[in-house]
């Protein structure tokens, strides 16, 4: 209850003035980059792609930021994976599929097919929904990527070994385990053994193709703040699922649908105000 | 553009559960401000009275939709308009639960006014509280059809009831100078008027709120031009 002599109101009238408060700068979450800092690493320009005659790609427009995670989402078949597939040109491993338009990577289109596509792979990282270890010990699973790429031996590669592990955050609970065959590691381990095999050779980007979704809550919860870890000095692309995921570890968000690219950007933008209806009605739920 | 249902009809439900609840007290808390006003026009102590044992209600109301909303947000992932939807409903539970107060303070008003005569600038104070009344009317309805134009001529009304308080503040000023035994009434009259003037502020947040949870926008403390920019 209130006396009649209350304190003046939030919109005062004329026999009391008036004042404005002044607007600030959106504030940010902690690890969430605001979204002007960033600089375009991968230009992708009319990008098309076809599975035989069947396009599945259509005229793809979309920049890259440096140092920052992009995650495309969309339901099944909207074109998300063969997106992320494209830019590291392991589509070229299936016949019949076909790519057109440019990914430009320092001004160089990597699609051109005069472009080693071993050295693209180095450059381009690439992590795949089910961990892959090769069938060797865990230190080996490491130096197999980097022995193709450098003339690294001994010390050096050790150190590259352990280097990579602390990266991926595994050392910690495998320098005792280097020897041992990485396939006996946990589902979330051999996630991060590839993820750490994937950094060993340096890369400029990573390109993470549902890394958690076959893993525990615990585990993917690791290989998030990893995400967050690893884009201090990486580009990284995810493709997920999990649309809770994208907006956690994602500074910029695509969303796909029937090939197409509906809406990129900020991701706080677009998980709390999306500009397009069809990912409004997508995040929400309405269809997928 | 409407969207469609929730492919969860669980989730929809629940939704429009909030949005249901939040209109059925904006409908209870108009109807303290009618009851206020029929107090106020009618010298009505008694009314007056029952009005004000009657705030349980509306604080019923406000902790259920709390309730509600919080058990949501902790069980779905709610983004984009859903999630704008159910933290503004926080926020306008908040400014419904205040005009509900702020009825109940004009019926402690008018019961101190009760054995007084009346002063001749009631009319005016009627008149304030119908054009408030219809701010929050038009409030809901633009809530119940997500209405972005009539939220904005909602906000755009809240200087006709601040154009009637600084008339009416002046007349009080008038009055007790005119007459020292004006004072007791002319105060009371003077904090009704500042309590309507502030359900038109709170009926503006409301209107506020659903421009945000239609479009997105957060308009509060824009300035008209500001806000045409955006629109």
């Amino acid at each position: 209850m209130e006396s009649p002599e209350s304190s003046p109101s939030r919109n005062e009238p004329a026999t009391v003035g008036s004042s404005r408060v002044e607007l600030h700068p959106a504030a940010s979450l902690p690890g969430k980059t605001p979204a002007l800092a960033a600089s375009p690493k991968l230009k992708i320009r009319k990008l098309c792609f076809f599975y035989g005659k069947y396009k599945a790609l259509h005229d793809v427009d979309m920049d890259i930021h440096d140092r920052q995670v992009t995650a495309f989402i969309g339901p099944s078949g909207c074109g998300k994976s063969t997106l992320l597939r494209t830019l590291n040109r392991i589509y070229e491993l299936y016949p019949g599929q076909r790519a057109t338009g440019k990914v430009l990577l320092r001004g160089r289109n990597l699609l051109e097919r005069a472009d080693d596509v071993n050295l693209l792979r180095a450059k381009i990282g690439m992590v795949f929904q089910k961990p892959t270890p090769f069938p060797m010990s865990v230190q080996d699973n490491i130096k197999f990527g980097v022995r193709l790429y450098e003339h690294l031996a001994g010390p050096d590669l050790d150190a590259r070994v352990h280097w990579a592990l602390e990266k991926a955050g595994l050392w910690d609970e495998v320098k005792d385990k280097l020897r041992q065959d990485g396939t006996a590691l946990s589902g979330g381990q051999q996630q991060r053994l590839c993820i750490a095999r994937a950094v060993a050779v340096k890369p400029d980007i990573m390109l993470l193709d549902e890394p958690a979704s076959a893993l525990d809550p615990i585990s993917t919860q690791k290989i998030e703040q990893l995400i967050g870890d690893l884009k201090k000095d990486y580009t990284i692309v995810i493709v997920t699922h999990n649309m809770q995921q994208a907006a956690r570890v994602s500074d910029y968000t695509a969303f796909m649908y029937l090939g197409r690219l509906v809406e990129f950007g900020d991701t706080r933008r677009l998980f709390t105000a999306p500009a397009q209806h069809q990912t409004e009605e997508y995040i929400t739920g309405r269809f997928g | 553009m409407t969207l469609r249902e929730h492919t969860s009809h669980e989730f929809e439900a629940e939704l429009t559960t909030v949005r249901r609840r939040i209109l059925e007290m904006g409908r209870h808390v108009d109807e303290v401000l009618e009851s206020s006003g029929e107090a106020l026009r009618k010298h009505d102590s008694e009314l007056g009275k029952r009005i004000i044992l009657g705030d349980q209600q509306t604080n019923s109301m406000e902790l259920e939709i709390d309730r509600l909303c919080l058990e949501i947000l902790a069980r779905r992932q709610a983004v984009a308009g859903d999630l704008r939807l159910l933290t503004s409903a926080l926020k306008v539970v908040v400014d419904l639960e205040r005009i509900g107060d702020l009825g109940v303070n004009i019926a402690e008003r008018v019961v101190e006014l009760g054995s007084e005569s009346p002063l001749a600038f009631y009319e005016d104070l009627l008149r304030m509280m119908t054009t408030a009344r219809e701010m929050l009317k038009e409030a809901l309805a633009a809530l119940e059809n997500q209405d972005v134009g009539r939220a904005s001529r909602v906000i755009d009304k809240d200087e006709v009831v601040d154009a009637y308080y600084t008339q009416i503040f002046n007349d009080v000023l008038n009055r007790m100078r005119e007459d020292p035994d004006n004072i007791f009434r002319a105060t009371r009259v003077q904090a009704i008027s500042r309590y309507i003037e502030r359900v038109g502020d709170h009926a503006v947040n409301v209107a506020e709120r659903v421009i945000f949870i239609v479009t997105g926008n957060d308009i509060r403390h824009l300035s008209r031009m500001q806000r045409s920019d955006l629109s």
